[in-house]
């Protein structure tokens, strides 16, 4: 059974006044229909530029995007703008992402209208995406964004993303400028509507606890490339690589007294202006030996479905 | 996506080198920019004889030309060759110095260029200073007192000549100190070989009708700037320290506010040689502007076409001198 | 060029501002009688209807006198009146349409499609406007059409900076990524999202550019190489009068007191007009 979204060797540079900045070298995912897999990492790690260039939005340097078997980076506009319904995204701060001048009814029509659907079947399909998000489109159907509180909003946003009905839908960050009582609630409705509706999802974020509950599969990012990818439960009982152990002992947890899965990290993220050659982890890794400045880790298998990118994967 | 903080020690010389190449790559970038636009606009200037319907050597010599003086003025002047083919042998003569001769009086165009060029520029000159000697210290009085009767008066008065066109003033300034008092003469020009006191005074009403245009400029931006150096906190500072505000006005905050003055005067310099003409037209002054003038009516193209390209090259390469010297000149843009 | 961008002093939108006021009635006025020129009791402009230099308010001649021909000077002055603002608002509106279009391309399509664009401004702009404008019109027969083409042409990079700026701005906002992401094709994406942005700004700059350009229009007049006579404008009524500034000053005065009060009408409003767009762009 061939993935729904396979990603291979994505890379994707940007120029700043200092320099290149090295956002995404040589990412590698596969996501099957139906499938949720979080992408987790620190800020800067690359993991929001990868949802955007698997959308072309700017597209990749370099790498292959395959969606439902279709080569999305060597697509012409006018072929990708006709998928891109398919491919739909949810950002992280909803205010920004509704355009304050319009009400929600235009915003949340809005994919709808760029297909050219037809007035009527547009507007049943805005009340009913509306009251499947949880919100009573008489009440909020003709009001402007600046009405409304973060949770609605963003709630305001998945119903326009669903309206185009998604196959895949990018989650970056989603919930994390919502109030932490909000912040369930939004998570209960993203996986209410996967299961309904059989989305697969890519979810970004860098909170640990929200992707156990959401998630298949995890991949941990570090300063542009994956570290570790497998089953979440696995991934967080017997993590086999130092970055991810240490990004779970960084996770507040209910038992003080619990032990820490190993040695706390030492030094701050280096820039991605100019990464640590071989592996990247190396300058802040308890394990590192020469061997990981000269030789970048490959993802390898260590356990079913399980793969770490360390040099030393098997002895941890 | 954000840098991190500090890099590990290890990888800081290797970042340094890339930056020094990618400055000269960002300075070759400019002047490959550079160079473009001079060749747009001076192949605009050739092209101008395009514009011209039916042949541009008939038209120049009149509804009298006989055939053969047709014949021989194109194939003297080329105009009958392609755009191009025109393009690079202008272009390749004025390299070395050759901008083709006048059609009225057969003169080399550039000798007549020059021989017009110290007019206009003592005028510009003249009339530049004039402006920042009126602007300046009247933006720092308004800014001494922002909000004060002062302030209100300069700016009031800044809008108002902004308003007024260069031809308005040279004929109202005519009118009220040359013919009405006599304290100047009306039109003419006498060279400062001749004497300054003369030179000047047939000098002084144009250059004055002048800054009178741009003086307003001026003051709005000096003083816009002075404003909002003195609202920074370094200035609070000093102040709260006891300085007196007229000290903190001219050492602390004037600094800062002149680099964009100067640079606003450089650019202002070349515009000003170019937009002379009407000054000179009104004034008779023998300069650059006057010169172009009275090509116009004998269709002089060569000398048009050589004025025309030899002020845009000179007004692009003062902006960009400008630019790059406020990019050494100002820390904060050369941080950027 | 305007140099108007300076800090103005800080006004309340509420408070009633005389000038602003009266910037507003005069400039009503102008486009008024330049409507209505046809229609109002005055002479032809090019027709002599006295003798020459009679002095305004004279017992016997028109109310605001005649030139040296004899022509009168009160129909002279709403005739240009008229001609400069046709040239004048045509001239902008070239710039204001053909520099947003630019401005936005070169924001939405960068790479080369921007530096091409930034080429071609900064040719524009490297060309000294009088003298270009005399240069054409040794070239071509001074006429209306190509007077308001060739001065819209030159104010085109003002416009295209402009716009280009707030596209830009515009362009990082998420909602415009989400309009991406939801398939908006390009052109609904410059007409949908970015141009609603400029066009308030614009028509805000655009008063102030109608000022400059009518300025420049009448400098050429006044050089000859403008509005071509026997049509009359304002900068050649200025030429024509300057040679009696004896004997007749009202000959200039009257056209100086018309140009100054509608530029500075034009760069009062322009400049509120600036100051409210700006605010209301929070």
């Amino acid at each position: 059974m061939s993935a729904l979204l396979e990603v291979r060797d994505l890379v994707k540079t940007h120029r700043v006044a200092a320099g290149t900045v090295h956002a995404v070298s040589g990412v590698s995912l596969r996501l099957d229909a139906a499938e949720t897999l979080a992408l987790v990492g620190e800020s800067g790690c690359g993991k929001s530029t990868v949802g955007r260039a698997i959308l072309q939005l700017p597209p990749p340097d370099s790498g292959r995007v395959a969606f439902d078997g279709t080569e999305l980076t060597t697509l012409s506009r006018r072929r990708m703008r006709a998928l891109r319904p398919g491919l739909q995204m949810v950002l992280q701060d909803p205010r920004a992402a509704l355009h304050p001048r319009r009400r929600v009814r235009g915003i949340v029509a809005e994919g709808l209208v760029n297909a050219r659907r037809p007035k009527g079947e547009t507007a049943a399909t805005v009340d009913a995406v509306l009251t499947a998000v949880g919100l009573d489109p008489a009440q909020v159907a003709d009001r402007r964004p600046e009405e409304f509180s973060g949770g609605q909003c963003q709630r305001i946003a998945i119903a326009r993303a669903l309206a185009v009905q998604p196959r895949l839908l990018v989650c970056d960050e989603p919930v994390a400028s919502l109030d932490v009582s909000v912040q369930a609630q939004v998570i209960n409705l993203l996986a209410d509507l996967r299961a309904e509706r059989g989305l697969a999802m890519l979810f970004i974020s860098h909170d640990l606890a929200v992707v156990r509950t959401i998630a298949d599969r995890v991949a941990v990012m570090y300063l542009g490339r994956v570290v570790e990818t497998g089953p979440v439960a696995e991934v967080y009982a017997r993590p086999r690589h130092p970055y991810t152990r240490a990004l779970l002992d960084s996770s507040p947890v209910p038992d003080p007294d619990a032990p820490p899965l190993g040695p706390a990290l030492s030094g701050e993220v280096p820039s991605p202006l100019d990464p640590p050659s071989g592996c990247r982890f190396r300058t802040r890794c308890p394990l590192a030996e020469a061997r990981c400045a000269a030789e970048v880790p490959a993802l390898a298998e260590v356990g079913a479905g399980h793969r770490s990118a360390c040099h030393f994967a098997a002895d941890l | 996506m954000t840098p991190a903080a500090p890099t590990v020690p290890a990888t800081t010389a290797a970042a340094e080198r890339p930056t020094r190449r990618r400055r000269h790559g960002r300075l070759l970038a400019r002047l490959a920019h550079l160079v473009g636009v001079l060749v747009l606009v001076t192949l605009a200037a050739t092209a101008l004889v395009d514009l011209l319907p039916g042949s541009p050597a008939a038209t120049i010599l009149g509804p009298t030309a006989t055939a053969e003086a047709i014949a021989e003025l194109e194939a003297e002047t080329g105009y009958d060759r392609p755009l191009p083919e025109r393009y690079a042998t202008w272009l390749g003569n004025a390299l070395t110095g050759d901008l083709g001769s006048s059609v009225q009086s057969n003169r080399p165009v550039l000798e007549q260029i020059l021989d017009r060029v110290p007019v206009t520029l003592e005028l510009t000159v003249l009339a530049l200073v004039m402006a920042l000697a009126a602007a300046v210290p009247a933006a720092l009085l308004a800014a001494h007192r922002e909000g004060g009767p002062a302030d209100r008066a300069a700016t009031g008065l800044a809008s108002g000549l902004l308003s007024v066109p260069v031809f308005v003033a040279g004929v109202l300034l005519i009118y009220a100190f040359a013919v009405v008092t006599g304290w100047f003469p009306v039109s003419g020009w006498s060279p400062l070989s001749d004497g300054l006191v003369d030179n000047l005074a047939f000098a002084f009403l144009p250059a004055l009708a002048l800054a009178i245009g741009e003086a307003p400029g001026f003051y709005r931006l000096l003083r816009g700037d002075l404003v909002h150096t003195l609202h920074q906190d370094f200035v609070r500072t000093a102040e709260v320290r006891g300085l007196p505000r007229r000290y903190v006005l001219l050492r602390h905050a004037l600094r800062p506010s002149s680099f964009s003055l100067l640079t606003v005067a450089a650019m202002t310099f070349g515009r000003l040689l170019a937009g002379s003409v009407v000054v000179e037209s009104l004034f008779a002054l023998p300069g650059l502007g006057a010169l172009a003038l009275q090509a116009i009516p004998a269709r002089d193209l060569p000398l048009i076409q050589g004025i025309v390209a030899l002020v845009a090259v000179v007004y692009v390469v003062v902006n960009m001198v400008v630019d790059a010297a406020y990019a050494v000149l100002d820390p904060r843009v050369r941080a950027a | 060029m305007s140099t108007g961008t300076g800090t103005a002093v800080a006004t309340p939108v509420a408070k009633r501002r005389p000038a602003l006021w009266l910037a507003l009635g005069w400039l009503g006025l102008v486009v008024l009688l330049a409507l209505t020129a046809d229609l109002l009791p005055l002479p032809a402009p090019d027709e002599p209807v006295g003798a020459p230099s009679l002095a305004p308010f004279a017992p016997d001649g028109p109310l605001l006198g005649t030139d040296p021909i004899g022509r009168s000077v009160a129909s002279r002055l709403v005739h240009g009146a008229r001609l400069s603002l046709l040239v004048g608002l045509s001239a902008t509106l070239i710039a204001a349409v053909v520099g947003t279009a630019l401005g936005l391309c070169a924001a939405y399509l960068r790479g080369a499609a921007e530096r091409v664009i930034a080429l071609v401004t900064d040719s524009l702009l490297a060309f000294p406007p009088l003298l270009v404008l005399l240069a054409l019109a040794a070239v071509v027969r001074p006429g209306l059409t190509t007077l308001a083409v060739s001065l819209g042409l030159l104010f085109v990079p003002a416009f295209t900076r402009l716009s280009k700026a707030l596209a830009v701005v515009e362009m990082g906002r998420e909602y415009v990524l989400a309009a991406r992401v939801l398939g908006a094709s390009g052109p609904r994406m410059l007409t949908r999202e970015l141009l609603p942005v400029c066009l308030a700004p614009v028509a805000a700059y655009a008063v102030v550019v109608l000022a400059t350009i009518m300025v420049i229009e009448g400098s050429l007049s006044f050089l000859g190489v403008g509005i071509p006579p026997p049509a009359a404008s304002w900068g050649s009524m200025i030429a024509g009068g300057k040679d009696f500034l004896f004997d007749a000053p009202y000959l200039i005065a009257l056209p100086c007191l018309a140009i100054f009060a509608t530029v500075f009408a034009l760069n009062t409003a322009g400049d509120w007009f600036r100051g409210l767009t700006a605010r209301g762009e929070r």
